[in-house]
């Protein structure tokens, strides 16, 4: 019997760009906020990114309906802790708990590729990045989504940090202040806008650092 | 189909199952399934998806001291770096399943340099990822888990073979599924030394030199020709660092920083982590020679 080809897809890529960059005493999480499907524009005005905790924010790019029920259940477990613990989840606690809930769906994937941002238990900005089923790992700065190609390259000259695996072991965060890291989010939003056709209209800029947390929108090339 | 979800059990839901949300959230975590008359054919093309990251080189070897445990750090994708999903489905009229295979193929791109591939699944025992980096993640998760119940239950440590074998019998309930795990489960218990290689067909192997990634053969011949069993911990830890090195060297797929772990009697122990860009160097320092052009700039300064 010969295998049909199915004629109808579960998924879709909704585009877009996210980026999150962890600095010494603070975390700037930033996606654009253009929706996409094939050739077309949705909407300029959809935010990619959801505070899931008092100190972690996260940004998805990807098919949005699947990042929109991840956002709801990872905020239905997120109250469900605060209920049971009495306190926020920390960053670090809201990253496995991002990474377990994308692997339980391994046979039937969310898609969707995210970065999440915070800060830790001791003030310290951290950025998680997850491939789409689940694995993780901390590191200094991160990019997802449809011009990730073009923005990582230029976060790695711009920011690159010493490998955590290193012994003796290396300070990851950058050592940018937090003016500096918001200023080059800018930068490498109006650059990717130039060159990939699903990132545009505006760019949605989260900071979290100690004394809470700020937005900020930045216009960029609506076409 | 029964699967073996007993691994994803973690504690009793402390919530009453009153309302079906919260009986939902809280309820056993199950996978979802896609519905399909040939599971086991449309999976074989997932694991195509799945493949990436099998692009490593990591080492584990028994010696006199202990346990030596290396990897290097690189992962890579045949395809765009990790996360690139496309779909395709199935279907017979009614029958619809679900389906990722990676769209964007780019030659290999390199996903990342810093991925952790040695995972401490306890102070005393550590696991090795090659495969896919999710498998191996959740599952040596899982695996300390179970772990520490049973060191709770039976109020002593989990032997290694005991450890290795509960990986071994989950994987291979998920055989045929497009799972990509191999690793080494490396640790010392009340034997004393121990290394098995478990991998995601099911297969079990003790042993006392493993290799596993695409940069296996290389690691191989350095660590064989250079395999005493009466070694001490630093010409061990050299050796394993050499090997991992001329991996990295000759396979495209490995590269980044080269760690090494000590498992000995009071648990393990990183011993180094290098880039293998500066290794390179060290074992191939570059002699100032007196090429022609240097002769002509002293000639011209004198």
């Amino acid at each position: 019997m010969t295998k049909q080809h199915a004629n109808w897809s579960p998924y879709d890529n909704n585009g877009g760009s996210c980026v999150a960059i962890a600095g010494s005493d603070y975390c700037v999480i930033a996606a654009d906020t253009r929706m996409s499907t094939g050739y077309n524009i949705l909407t300029r005005d959809y935010s990619k990114i959801s505070h899931l905790a008092e100190k972690c924010v996260m940004a998805s790019s990807g098919f949005q309906a699947d990042v929109k029920a991840l956002q709801k259940v990872l905020s239905a477990r997120h109250l469900t802790y605060q209920h049971q613990h009495n306190k926020q989840m920390s960053c670090p606690a809201m990253a496995q708990l991002l990474s377990n809930t994308l692997y339980y769906k391994r046979f039937f994937p969310y898609y969707s590729f995210n970065v999440l941002g915070g800060l830790d238990s001791e003030g310290k900005g951290c950025v998680f990045t997850y491939d789409a089923v689940g694995s993780y790992e901390r590191v200094g700065y991160s990019s997802q989504g449809s011009g990730s190609t073009l923005i990582m390259p230029f976060l790695d000259n711009q920011l690159k940090s010493p490998s955590p695996l290193l012994l003796p072991a290396q300070d990851a965060v950058t050592p940018l202040s937090e003016a500096e890291a918001v200023d080059l989010v800018k930068t490498v939003f109006a650059s990717a806008t130039e060159r990939d056709i699903y990132t545009g209209d505006k760019v949605e800029i989260v900071i979290l650092n100690s004394t809470g947390i700020h937005r900020e929108f930045m216009e960029l090339r609506k076409d | 189909m029964k699967l073996d979800t007993s691994g994803l059990e973690s504690f009793p839901s402390l919530i009453l199952h009153g309302n079906d949300v919260a009986g939902e959230i809280s309820a056993p975590p199950s996978f979802d399934l896609p519905n399909s008359n040939d599971f086991d054919g449309f999976l074989k093309e997932a694991i195509q998806m799945v493949k990436p990251a099998k692009g490593t080189t990591t080492l584990a070897f028994i010696f006199k001291e202990g346990v030596m445990v290396a990897a290097d750090s690189r992962a890579s994708m045949g395809g765009y770096i990790c996360e690139c999903l496309s779909t395709l489905l199935f279907g017979t009229g009614r029958v619809l399943c679900y389906l990722l295979l990676i769209k964007q193929f780019f030659f290999f791109f390199i996903a990342s340099q810093s991925v952790k591939k040695i995972i401490e699944i306890n102070p005393y025992m550590l696991g090795t990822m090659a495969g896919g980096a999710a498998d191996c993640q959740f599952w040596h998760r899982n695996l300390g888990i179970k772990c520490r119940l049973h060191e709770l239950a039976n109020k002593r440590r989990i032997s290694v073979t005991g450890a290795s074998k509960l990986l071994a019998n989950i994987l291979y309930s998920y055989r045929g599924m497009g799972l990509s795990v191999g690793t080494m489960i490396a640790g010392w218990d009340e034997t004393g030394p121990g290394l098995y290689y478990v991998d995601s067909e099911g297969g079990r192997l003790k042993g006392t030199r493993f290799s596993v990634g695409s940069g296996s053969p290389y690691a191989y011949g350095v660590l064989d020709s250079g395999y005493k069993y009466d070694m001490s911990i630093e010409e061990a830890s050299e050796l394993a660092r050499r090997a991992i090195y001329h991996a990295t060297f000759r396979d495209g797929a490995s590269g980044g920083v080269a760690s090494v772990y000590y498992v000995g009697p009071t648990g393990w122990k990183k011993l180094s982590g290098d880039d293998v860009g500066e290794l390179h160097y060290h074992y191939n320092p570059v002699t100032p020679s007196t090429t022609v052009e240097q002769e002509m700039v002293d000639a011209a300064a004198a």
